[in-house]
This record gives C-alpha cells, sequence and structure tokens, in this order.
C-alpha cells in the first residue's frame, strides 16, 4: 500500500518532469537537432534551388580543398584568432588586476571598459571604419600616416583584430576581475611580509589561483574568434579589395550559403568550421593540464 | 628595503596605475566621442585636414538624413519586440525546464539533457540553413515571427537556470509539498522567484545578444521595414559608403537605447552578463 502510494507521487513527477521539459525539449529538436542533421546531408549534396537537394557525394568536399579561397578563409580565421586572443586575454588580465587593486573610481573605470558589450557590433564597427579611413580617418592624421587600414590586403585583417580586441577587453576582464576577487589577500598579506615583490606575487600567487577563470574566458574567447562574422562582415564589405585576405570562414559561409546560393557548399564550410572548433577545444583541454591550477 | 622606499615605490606604482587607467579609458571612449562629433558635421567638414575636433555647428541635419533614408521607427519596434518576444520565451521556457532537470525525477532525463549540452556546444551557424528553409516553408519571412524563431527555446538559458535551481536545497520544495502545494505551484510560487538574480542576468544576456545579432536578420528579413537595427545599419553603410557623418548619426541612433539603459541598470547589465559568462 504504501509503496504503491510513493509510486504513483514517483509517477506524477515524472509526468511532470516531462511535462516541463516539453517545449524546450520539441524547440530544440526542431529548431536544432533536425537542422544539424540537415546541414550535414546538405553538405553532401547540391543544391538544386528552392530547398531541394541532389546528393553528390564528397563533391563540395572535394571542391573545397581544392579551393584557395577557402584555405584563404581558414587561414584568415586561424590568424584572427592568433592576433586576438592572446593580446586580448592578456590586456584583459592586465585591466582585471588594476581594477582588483584599491583604485578610486573602480566602478567607474568597469563601466566604460564594459561599454563595446552592450553596443551591436554594427553599429561600433561603423565608427572604427571612420577611424580608419586612409584619406580622411583621424588616426592616420594623428600619425601623419597614409595606411590603407581596410582596404590593403595585408593591413586589413589587423585592424579588424584590433577593433576585435577593443570590444572584448571589458567583457573578458570582468570574467577575470570575478575570479581574482576570489583569491583571499591572506596569501598577499603573508607574502608582503615574506619580502616577495608584487612581481612575484603576480607569478606565484595571482596567475595560478586565477587560471581556472583564465582558461575560462580563454576558451570562450577563442571560441567567439573562430566563429568570427559580424565585425569582419561590416568592416569589410564584398567590394573591398582585401576581402579575400580578412574573409573568415563564416563570412564565407555566408556569402556561399545566401549570397551565391550554394546551400550545399555552404554546408560544408560550417561542417569545416565545427571541426575546427572541436579540434581546438580539445586542444585546449588536453594543454590546460599543464598550467591550469584546480590543487586550491 | 627600508619603510619609506617601500612606500616610495607603492606610490610610484599607483600612479602607474592610474595612468594606465585613464589612458585605457581614454582609448575605450574616444571611438563613441568621435561618433558624437562626427554626427554633427557637415560631409566637407569630416573631410577637412587636418580635421575639426569639436564641428563648426551643432546640427542635425545628418540624423534627418538617416531618419530619412532608414525606416529607423520600425527598426526600433522591431529590434523591441524581437527582444521582448525572445526573453519571455527563453525565461518561460528555460525556467521550466531548468526546474524539471534540477529537482525533478524522470525517465530519460540524462539523455534529454544531452541534447541541451549539444546544442550549447554547436556553433550557430550550422542550424541557420534548415531553419531559414523552415521560416521560408512557413511563409514568415519578413516578419517578427521570423525573427524571434530560432530564439524560441534557450538551450543556454536551460543549462544556466538549471544550475540556479541546483543552488536552492530540497528542502524549500519539501516544505512546500508539505504546506499542499502541487508540483507546478511550488514551482511558480516558491521556487521560480527565488531564482529572480538568474532570471535577470538571463534577461539581460538574452537582449544584448538579440540586438547584436546580424546574420539571422540579414538572412530572413530583407525587406527594410522589417530590418533589426543591426541590420538596417549594414544596408545604410551600402547607401552612403563616403558619407561618415550620416553614417555616425544612423549608428547613433542605433546603439543610444542600449547604452542609455546601460547607464541606468549597469549593474545588472555587467553582473548579468558576467555571471552568464562562459557563452
Amino acid at each position: 500500500m504504501h509503496t504503491n502510494k510513493l509510486s504513483r507521487a514517483a509517477r506524477i513527477e515524472q509526468n511532470w518532469g516531462w511535462f516541463m521539459v516539453a517545449p524546450t525539449i520539441i524547440g530544440l529538436l526542431v529548431l536544432n537537432v533536425w537542422p544539424f542533421i540537415q546541414t550535414i546531408y546538405a553538405s553532401f549534396c547540391e543544391h538544386l534551388g528552392f530547398g531541394h537537394y541532389k546528393f553528390i557525394g564528397l563533391g563540395n568536399y572535394i571542391n573545397m580543398f581544392q579551393n584557395a579561397e577557402f584555405w584563404k578563409a581558414t587561414g584568415n580565421t586561424l590568424l584572427f584568432c592568433v592576433l586576438t586572443v592572446p593580446v586580448g586575454i592578456f590586456l584583459s588580465l592586465l585591466v582585471a588586476v588594476m581594477l582588483n587593486a584599491k583604485v578610486k573610481f573602480k566602478g567607474g573605470f568597469r563601466t566604460i571598459f564594459f561599454l563595446p558589450m552592450v553596443c551591436a557590433p554594427a553599429a561600433v564597427t561603423m565608427v572604427w571604419r571612420w577611424i580608419f579611413n586612409a584619406d580622411y580617418g583621424v588616426l592616420n592624421q594623428i600619425f601623419g600616416t597614409h595606411v590603407k587600414w581596410i582596404t590593403d590586403p595585408n593591413v586589413a585583417l589587423i585592424s579588424c583584430a584590433i577593433v576585435a580586441i577593443w570590444s572584448s577587453i571589458g567583457y573578458d576582464a570582468v570574467l577575470l576581475l570575478s575570479g581574482l576577487q576570489n583569491i583571499s589577500k591572506s596569501y598577499y598579506e603573508a607574502a608582503s611580509i615574506d619580502g616577495a615583490s608584487k612581481i612575484t606575487q603576480f607569478f606565484k600567487i595571482t596567475l595560478p589561483m586565477v587560471s581556472p577563470t583564465l582558461f575560462v574566458t580563454m576558451i570562450m574567447r577563442l571560441m567567439a574568434s573562430i566563429k568570427v562574422y559580424d565585425l569582419i562582415y561590416m568592416m569589410v564589405e564584398e567590394t573591398n579589395p582585401a576581402l579575400t585576405n580578412v574573409q573568415s570562414l563564416i563570412y564565407l559561409f555566408y556569402r556561399e550559403s545566401f549570397v551565391a546560393g550554394s546551400r550545399g557548399s555552404g554546408s560544408a564550410i560550417a561542417v569545416w568550421t565545427v571541426l575546427i572548433i572541436g579540434i581546438a577545444t580539445l586542444f585546449q583541454f588536453w594543454g590546460q593540464k599543464k598550467w591550469v591550477n584546480y590543487e586550491i | 628595503m627600508n619603510t619609506k622606499s617601500l612606500e616610495r615605490s607603492q606610490k610610484t606604482g599607483k600612479i602607474v596605475t592610474y595612468a594606465a587607467l585613464v589612458i585605457g579609458s581614454i582609448i575605450m571612449v574616444f571611438p563613441f566621442m568621435w561618433m558624437i562629433l562626427t554626427s554633427s558635421k557637415t560631409v566637407s567638414e569630416s573631410m577637412q585636414v587636418p580635421p575639426t575636433i569639436f564641428p563648426n555647428t551643432i546640427m542635425l541635419d545628418n540624423f534627418f538624413e538617416a531618419v530619412k533614408s532608414l525606416p529607423f521607427v520600425s527598426m526600433y519596434a522591431n529590434t523591441i519586440l524581437m527582444i521582448v518576444f525572445r526573453v519571455v520565451f527563453a525565461v518561460l521556457f528555460s525556467s521550466m525546464a531548468g526546474y524539471a532537470f534540477a529537482k525533478l525525477h524522470f525517465k530519460g532525463k540524462n539523455l534529454l539533457f544531452g541534447i541541451v549540452l549539444m546544442q550549447m556546444m554547436l556553433p550557430s551557424q550550422i542550424f541557420i540553413i534548415p531553419q531559414y528553409q523552415m521560416v521560408a516553408k512557413l511563409g514568415i519571412a519578413n516578419s517578427i515571427a521570423a525573427l524571434v524563431f530560432p530564439g524560441l527555446v534557450s538551450a543556454f538559458g536551460t543549462f544556466f537556470l538549471r544550475q540556479a535551481y541546483l543552488g536552492i536545497p530540497n528542502e524549500v520544495a519539501e516544505a512546500a509539498f508539505l504546506d499542499g502545494c502541487n508540483q507546478w505551484q511550488t514551482f511558480t510560487k516558491v521556487m521560480f522567484p527565488l531564482t529572480s538574480s538568474s532570471v535577470a542576468a538571463l534577461t539581460v544576456f538574452t537582449a544584448v545578444f538579440a540586438y547584436s545579432d546580424l546574420m539571422w536578420p540579414l538572412v530572413v528579413n530583407s525587406d527594410l521595414k522589417m530590418m533589426t537595427l543591426s541590420s538596417g545599419l549594414a544596408t545604410l553603410r551600402g547607401q552612403f559608403s563616403t558619407n561618415f557623418p550620416v553614417l555616425m548619426a544612423g549608428s547613433l541612433l542605433a546603439m543610444l537605447p542600449m547604452v542609455i539603459l546601460y547607464l541606468f541598470f549597469q549593474k545588472q547589465f555587467i553582473e548579468g552578463i558576467a555571471m552568464t559568462g562562459g557563452k
């Protein structure tokens, strides 16, 4: 009798569980799981128009791997990560450490550094285009140079990286700051008594203690950099001579799928990007053993 | 080291810190200032060499020009509606699912939660072509519904609110049971209110993310009247490729509402986005 009653309660609980996850699960199945399968399938197909596909095997991948523009886009994406992640994380950590010290107007500084986060990349990039403008841009005027920041194929990706770093410093610094605030002050007091300099303290206490947060922030920044699109799209329009030297994988994906309408090869690029993200994640998790400290 | 030199080195350290923070802040703020200053210049003044810092006259013509070339009123309305619907759906469905995943026992729970995790790990672009085809098939392209579509459910929100519910002791729900609440009442009257700070964080995150999103609005709503602020700006870029004062005015108009909200609710914005960090 007793167990019967319990199992009835358990059954009711189970029904409620199913009922409450149903909207999310059905939504995810329709909006994500099925599209994921479709994209993988489409990457082996030719798009005939109006959502009709014909299976062609590995054709898209073979074309893709023989396409110089595709390899260039892969290279651009990786170079963009190399340009943005280390410098961006270093500067963010610097800002976070400074904001963690006893400074006045801490809140004010934090608000200022965080500001780009609430501005749409589309709007922010517009002003950077103006600042970088070769003829009338304020940057060239200040330095008396005539660098074609946005249209020179050798420079444009660096310009994009500068904007990306500028946009993300505040966000990453806030994440790192929350990690720094968890470090007990007593470590620093003990180190000071022992005569350790601030720099020694940073490398012996701060860095190891903040390394788990640093790791999460880095992974996140790396993922975002591999998926970069909006910033480069706004910065470098399709008629820009630097396009092929700047275009990221997702930008190429967008042009292929929605401008050229070749959704089959577009899907292949998307699958390739997912593979790169997967490899990058594995690599980071493998590398973290060497420097991330979970002991304390 | 004697105390005097120690004091002195601390003092220099402080000065260096402030100097670095002030220089950093100037670099952060400068683009915004330059945007505001340029938006008030004429085209010829904007191209002067050397440039003028302050505009010769304060003029609003550029703003009128921007509003004339782009339907800003509809763009504001579209953006706001997209944000409101996405936030409501994300909070409602994610709260329900988050609660169930954290507190209820049911068959298939781990498998179903695996679907949530899978969605979080994949970049949204992998879903976008089929999602677009669904929108086209449903005949809802160029509508608010199309803008909201991929945000009907939120895997990240589910994951995030599940964490919040895991942080609430089981005794709370048990006490509600003993008081005669059923599952639904326990959830709505007792548990949901306890997650208010996480719900606020998810709201901020969802709103900022939707507002910044560019590819989806560009793909589904090509009609100028149905564009969001972000995708509208992308169009403006093509129209006025060299008229930077108008571009600055347009960008300023697109940014202003979110920036004002941010300045009023700094704490909620920063903590909200920091809390959701990891996505």
